[in-house]
């Protein structure tokens, strides 16, 4: 059977980069398709019509939204090289660990990033808060998959490169090996495996984006 | 083995309804604790130590927390009565699809349309019923959002139409008026028992939502 796969991302989505990441854990041949998300194709439009954005998969014609919805409809369809577990409990807590990646994690790392002076020390303190519960669930484990990348590795994969950008960027440690020994481990780990390292955007072109995101919102927030 | 099924539960939350309902769904008997928001109990700190929210569901002593993921984790323990979710994945992610839609925009646009005023509530309201309107599209002229029966997106949405009912007489608006196949629909799924008997009584939610307004100094 003629399987048709597309992917419509940008070069930095780090919810697009979960989907590359799976497709190619699971060895599954697939289209790229790059877009501007200041001029949106008609075809991304159409894909997704509710929120207008990537990343999006096309199963056969048939387009799927939303990175997490995406990555359990991959391990449905596909199930060599599963990402979630078979046991209900142990899926039920890998989904309770990427969705508070999605909702806690990520934004409080951003918030140490955007943010200047006092402000930034207090979202230091709330990151490292929600860290700390990432370190305990890495305890015993090489990955939080375990032996294997899963599915929440995937979800917050991202943090193992965007964390390093962001330090360079604003000159600060947000990831202490010393007070974060596993996580960190986890980011070395994880950043170097095999599939994640042929894939990460380019380095020079983060950095580029992430200052410029920077001094915008230092330019708006002097400005108000 | 014996099941012991425990359910922390604050009776307005729409989160905690939408769990109800699953349960109820597929017929299990469990014990519901209901929990002061303003004093949580040990238990619910211990369970839920991350968020303190509720709904948490404790199976054989393991909790699960957050909506979404507990009434999957109901379907897929207890896959053989009365399935939430569709067997074909396609299906399966429209509907997680749309679950996350609702829980995302409906909750955020609920929180505004009572704690604003004049154009802010306006606009508000004119958002909310944009996204009603979507999902009656979605519905079309399906009995459920899950086809022939009912699912993951049904249960998801209803406990959003018992506020919605509070905030038509809070703010003055009517979904009848604007979106009268999804009060249809609604009202089909009202007469589930599984539905009937999550959901609490209009006026007992209406006097909270009173009290609530009261808390955060809102006129």
């Amino acid at each position: 059977m003629g399987e048709e796969v597309k992917l419509f991302r940008t070069w930095s989505s780090r919810f697009a980069l979960r989907i590359v990441w799976a497709l190619k854990i699971k060895g599954i041949e697939y289209e790229t398709v790059f877009e501007d998300l200041s001029n949106k194709s008609p075809l991304l439009l159409q894909y997704n019509p509710v929120h207008k954005k990537v990343p999006i998969l096309v199963h056969n014609g048939r387009p799927i939204a939303e990175s997490l919805v995406i990555l359990e409809y991959i391990d449905e369809t596909w199930k060599q090289a599963p990402l979630l577990p078979e046991d209900p409990y142990e899926r039920a807590m890998a989904r309770f660990w990427a969705k508070f990646g999605d909702d806690k994690v990520l934004t409080s790392i951003w918030s140490v990033f955007i943010k200047q002076g006092k402000e930034q020390e207090e979202a230091l303190v709330a990151a490292m808060e929600n860290l700390k519960f990432l370190e305990e669930e890495m305890k015993g484990k090489k990955f939080f998959g375990g032996e294997r990348i899963g599915y929440v590795d995937l979800a917050l994969g991202c943090l193992a490169n965007l964390i390093s950008v962001f330090e360079e960027t604003i000159g600060l440690k947000i990831v202490d090996e010393e007070k974060l020994p596993l996580f960190y481990s986890w980011m070395q780990n994880f950043a170097e495996a095999p599939i994640i390292r042929d894939n990460w955007p380019p380095r020079d072109k983060m950095l580029v984006k992430f200052q410029a995101l920077l001094d915008a919102a230092i330019a708006s927030s002097s400005s108000s | 083995m014996a099941e012991e099924i425990i359910l922390l539960d604050f009776w307005p939350s729409m989160f905690g309804m939408k769990v109800r309902i699953a349960l109820a769904e597929k017929g299990l008997k469990y014990e519901r604790k209901e929990e002061d928001l303003l004093n949580k109990s040990p238990l619910l700190l211990e369970m839920n130590p991350i968020h303190k929210k509720v709904p948490v569901l404790i199976h054989n002593g393991k909790p699960i927390c957050e909506s979404q993921i507990i009434v999957q984790y109901i379907d897929e323990v207890w896959k053989d009565k009365s399935p939430l979710l569709p067997s074909d994945p396609y299906e399966r992610a429209k509907a997680r699809f749309w679950a996350d839609y609702i829980d995302k925009k409906l909750h955020l646009l609920g929180g505004k349309l009572w704690r604003t005023k004049g154009e802010e509530q306006e606009a508000s309201k004119k958002e909310y019923l944009e996204c009603l309107k979507l999902l009656e599209e979605e519905l079309g002229d399906k009995p459920y959002f899950g086809g022939e029966n009912f699912g993951f997106v049904d249960l998801t949405l209803m406990p959003y139409f018992s506020w919605l009912h509070v905030f038509e007489i809070a703010t003055n608006f009517s979904v009848e008026v604007e979106r009268p196949k999804l009060i249809t629909w609604s009202k089909r799924c009202m007469e589930r028992d599984s539905v009937s008997t999550s959901l609490p009584d209009h006026q007992k939610l209406y006097d909270f939502f009173l009290q609530l307004k009261k808390w955060h100094g809102i006129e």
